[in-house]
């Protein structure tokens, strides 16, 4: 049976992808029969008997000469150039390994950071528990994840708060063209920086930090239904601090320890949250009354 | 239970062919399932099945522990299979015993004839079944359970696994035994079945039957599953809504 039929590599960047149009999504099942004459199984796709089969739970996206399943859960599949939180979970003499909610923690070798690290200094620059912001470089055959943190908005992260969501809602996180983010941003006065992988650090006033995590779970748990942004915005408007000031102005605690040369939040925090806009649950956007 | 008597043996079919709780002899008892009932779990679901309470989280894939369980061309699936203490009638000896140890190994290769595990190579899926209560049928409540918690974490798999037991019950072959059934029962037979291709990946059996009531009751049985497998579907379905905020699917 379909053991021996692989269901191609998985969802390695759908980047590119026309919307369907709205109305038009279907929630496919593991196991579900897709009806999909002449085309190919792709990603979350397996074919067995001549029929093809959804084999993760997902969006239904026929892509000529191919049809795939956009998954809608599931850990962080990383991909090259993504812009990742993580938290180190081991040290060693030349590398941390950084767990960023991948399969396999990915290690950063001490030549990927701005710093000078001298062999077995390592711990004086991260230690276990701290945050960081990296950006995923290279993907080997093996599952071993390559990641740098030299680059622009890359770095150690101090104070503020992690968020955890979905990877597969980061997209509605950001919104078309960072309409999402940018919304939050304007109404909380809040500092963010948003992972590829789901992570969110979020920096500013307790208040500020409070609203957008709150945000962050209405986003969450309403997935991929329609009229989020309304929602949002009708939390947010609620929400508003009655202090004619308006939104107060971030102010980050900064716990520095022995030699952390850079520390976010990073002076372009837009710089993060690229290429978002093209995964197609975002499309949900479109669909909305 | 204490001592059970041949005279506390109670009337397990009516005259008129109900059973001890009015159920038909093809009639499942009442199931609920709630997806992502647990929030640190990468999937997760909690099924009430009759009087069964079952959670089951899933991990994963993530790193191996112990390290030199790894494998290079496919994650490993690990299952754990736990009943509470307070889970039964007489407390339980909390803990592993040979029962459970056995349910989580064929639970677990139960999972490895579905998931596409070589697509996480050096990676681990770790399952876990809570039974909260029981009332016999756990591990097909705990099967339902784990295959939901891992189409909820994004798990690649052939189908869903929808399991039942059917048991020999005063003679007769009935679907989905209570508790009372499976005690003073004649036998016992739980399986799970990959509805998109028919196969059974779980058969255990409990007891005597004939062969004739044997087939009999693996029809029966893959006519249950089939009927459980439309519930995990909806479950699913509930969860993942794309239909506006406050609406329906």
């Amino acid at each position: 049976m379909s053991r021996g039929h692989r269901p191609g590599h998985r969802t390695r960047g759908h980047e590119g992808s026309p919307s369907p149009p709205p109305g038009d999504r279907t929630l496919v099942l593991p196991g579900e029969e897709i009806r999909a004459q002449g085309l190919k199984p792709g990603p979350g796709t397996y074919r067995t008997g001549g029929k093809v089969y959804a084999s993760v739970l997902g969006l239904l996206s026929p892509r000529p000469p191919m049809v795939q399943v956009i998954p809608l859960s599931g850990r962080y599949i990383p991909k090259p150039d993504d812009v990742v939180l993580g938290t180190v979970t081991d040290v060693q003499g030349t590398f941390w390994l950084l767990d960023i909610g991948a399969p396999r923690w990915a290690p950063l070798h001490m030549t990927g950071t701005p710093w000078q690290v001298e062999i077995g200094e390592t711990d004086r620059f991260l230690r276990v528990g701290d945050a960081v912001v990296v950006q995923v470089e290279s993907l080997e055959a093996t599952g071993r994840i390559g990641v740098t943190m030299n680059g622009e908005g890359l770095g150690k992260l101090e104070g503020g708060t992690i968020v955890r969501i979905s990877p597969a809602r980061v997209p509605r996180v950001v919104g078309r063209n960072g309409s999402m983010i940018d919304t939050i941003r304007r109404h909380t006065g809040a500092e963010v920086v948003v992972g590829q992988n789901g992570r969110i650090w979020v920096g500013g006033t307790p208040d500020a930090i409070h609203r957008v995590s709150e945000v962050l779970r209405i986003v969450e748990e309403n997935g991929q239904r329609s009229g989020l942004t309304e929602r949002v915005e009708s939390y947010l408007l609620a929400t508003m601090p009655t202090d004619p000031k308006g939104p107060e102005e971030p102010a980050p605690e900064h716990a520095h320890r022995d030699a952390p040369p850079r520390t976010l939040p990073p002076s372009e925090p837009d710089e993060v949250t690229v290429e978002a806009e093209d995964d197609p649950p975002e499309s949900t956007e479109t669909g909305e009354p | 239970m204490g001592n059970v008597g041949a005279k506390d043996v109670p009337v397990l079919l009516s005259p008129e062919g109900l059973r001890i709780d009015g159920r038909k002899v093809d009639e499942l008892r009442p199931m609920k399932i709630q997806v992502g009932a647990l929030h640190n779990a990468d999937g997760s679901a909690f099924v009430e099945w009759g009087a069964n309470k079952v959670y089951a989280a899933v991990y994963g894939p993530r790193e191996v522990h112990p390290r030199h369980l790894q494998q290079n061309n496919k994650a490993v699936i690990q299952c754990k299979y736990n009943m509470a203490a307070f889970s039964v009638d007489e407390r339980k000896r909390p803990g592993l015993d040979r029962r459970s140890q056995e349910i989580s190994k064929v639970i677990a290769e139960a999972f490895e004839s579905v998931v596409f595990a070589e697509e996480y190579p050096r990676t681990s899926i770790d399952i876990y079944i809570e039974v909260v209560q029981a009332n016999a049928g756990t591990r097909c409540a705990g099967l339902v359970a784990a295959s939901m918690a891992l189409a909820d974490a994004g798990i690649p798999m052939v189908d869903l696994l929808p399991a039942v037991a059917v048991g020999k019950v005063a003679g007769k072959i009935v679907l989905d035994l209570k508790k009372e059934e499976d005690n003073f029962g004649e036998a016992d037979l739980p399986m799970a079945l990959v509805p998109q291709s028919g196969r059974l990946v779980l058969l255990q059996m409990e007891g005597h039957m004939t062969e004739e009531e044997l087939s009999q009751a693996l029809d029966l049985g893959v006519q249950g599953c089939r009927e459980i497998y439309e519930k995990m579907k909806q479950a699913l379905r509930d969860r993942y809504a794309l239909g506006p905020i406050g609406g329906s699917a």
